[in-house]
């Protein structure tokens, strides 16, 4: 059913620009057409970018904003996970949680 | 001329033939019913029309349109069989595409999860230095977990029957403080180990002190964690009135629907609201997504908050069964997202 839901309705996460969106939602409460174009005018693209995987591999690429990673697909030296969400961060202007802990613990 | 007739599905999986006509019929009964219960308007000509269209449809699987996708929050998630949570949260980025995750535990409730914290906070720790989309932590308020013999009030479920109404009202209001201090404290413990945010799944489930001691410590979570996620997803669609007096800020809770339900979940400081339609098994799913969107529409509204309607099993015209077919599960996402207008799912 998670499959069903993701392939029918769902953005994508770090595929498109799904998980940015979502923190927007998450954060700061907005609702998701609100949430979309803060998103695209932060990256700089439509709206209809955020869901399209062709255009966000790029974009996140040259962001460095994490990707999704497999055999095809590697970008070894490029920031994933934590080092992208520091990027995102800065981005979306938001304050993530687990990067402020990550700056706490590592003493940034 | 004989009308044709396409595949489709009942409240409890079952697969049925129904012709176009027969499928209008249930929708209309579905609105019908739905505005009757909530005392709201009906879905208009023009939704009835379109939910009519992506029900008469014989097509295996059905998608909204490009660029119309919407945020996916989740309960649960995942398999639990990869492995280990961490490989579960992987696949649900890398594979599913999802766009919030959630770390769980498998007893899911805010009460068992209060004597495992430090084990999910580790895992909550360690997942967020491996991946990149927002991770919250979800779990069920379950207030009769606080009643004898799992929990130290009075069994307020077995004082009722027997009429004894004052002294059931005094317990669950003493389990409602034991849950909203739990919840708290989990809450807080899963920040500290770097969520993004929490998820109060399934609230309500034990009626209207289930719900304002989640109100209650959504609101302290807010006081404390004020870009915290915090998505309160609900059990029904309807508040049931179990202690019957309880109020959030001079309004009563029992009998609350979506409308009033996502007006007491944002002013208390949630940033997401699940509504949730429990399915009627032995309706069909076109009848049982217009009966959920009828009573969730007046919801979308008042909402300054996003809703992501739940649309796992036995919700919001998903089947009840364990594996719901393809076919019904993306009709009833599609029909929310095109006909709601929902911020996610």
């Amino acid at each position: 059913m998670d499959v069903t839901h993701a392939l029918a309705a769902g953005m994508g996460g770090i595929r498109t620009a799904g998980d940015l969106v979502a923190r927007m939602q998450m954060s700061r409460g907005m609702r998701l057409k609100e949430a979309k174009e803060y998103v695209a005018g932060r990256l700089g693209c439509t709206v209809r970018d955020l869901s399209d995987s062709y255009a966000m591999e790029q974009l996140r690429g040259e962001l460095g904003l994490g990707r999704i990673l497999d055999h095809s697909n590697l970008h070894p030296g490029a920031p994933t996970a934590m080092a992208a969400k520091f990027r995102i961060a800065e981005l979306l202007g938001l304050r993530i949680n687990c990067v402020e802990r990550f700056r706490e613990m590592a003493g940034l | 001329m004989t009308e044709l007739r396409v595949p489709t599905r009942m409240g409890d999986g079952s697969r049925v033939e129904r012709t176009r006509s027969e499928l209008r019929a249930d929708i209309e009964a579905g609105t019908a019913e739905g505005a009757r219960r909530a005392k709201c308007p009906p879905l208009d000509a023009d939704e009835l029309d379109h939910l009519l269209d992506i029900y008469a449809s014989p097509a295996s699987f059905t998608a909204v349109d490009i660029g119309e996708q919407v945020v996916l929050s989740c309960d649960g998630g995942g398999s639990k069989m990869t492995g280990t949570d961490l490989q579960d949260l992987l696949e649900s980025e890398q594979r599913l595409g999802q766009d919030i995750l959630e770390l769980w535990h498998i007893e899911y409730s805010y009460k068992a999860i209060k004597t495992i914290l430090p084990f999910q906070q580790q895992v909550m720790q360690n997942a967020q230095l491996m991946l990149t989309a927002p991770i919250q932590y979800g779990a069920q308020p379950n207030l009769a977990f606080y009643s004898k013999p799992d929990g130290p009030a009075e069994n307020w479920f077995e004082l009722l029957p027997q009429g004894r109404i004052a002294e059931s009202r005094a317990a669950i209001e003493e389990a409602m403080e034991h849950a909203t201090r739990d919840f708290v404290y989990v809450s807080d413990g899963m920040m500290e180990a770097g969520a993004d945010g929490m998820d109060f799944d399934t609230t309500g489930g034990a009626g209207d002190a289930d719900l304002l001691s989640t109100l209650r410590a959504v609101e302290q979570i807010r006081r404390t964690w004020p870009e915290a996620g915090i998505e309160l997803g609900m059990a029904g669609e309807f508040v049931i009135g179990v202690h019957g007096e309880l109020e959030w800020k001079g309004r009563r809770l029992a009998g609350m629907w979506p409308k009033e339900q996502v007006e007491v979940a944002q002013e208390a400081g949630a940033t997401i609201f699940g509504p949730a339609v429990n399915i009627r098994a032995s309706q069909s799913c076109a009848w049982n997504a217009a009966f959920a969107l009828t009573v969730v529409k007046p919801c979308m509204e008042v909402a300054r908050i996003p809703v992501h309607p739940n649309v796992g099993q036995g919700v919001c015209g998903v089947p009840v069964n364990g594996y719901p077919g393809e076919d019904a599960s993306s009709r009833a996402a599609k029909a929310c997202v095109e006909i709601l207008r929902c911020d996610g799912l």
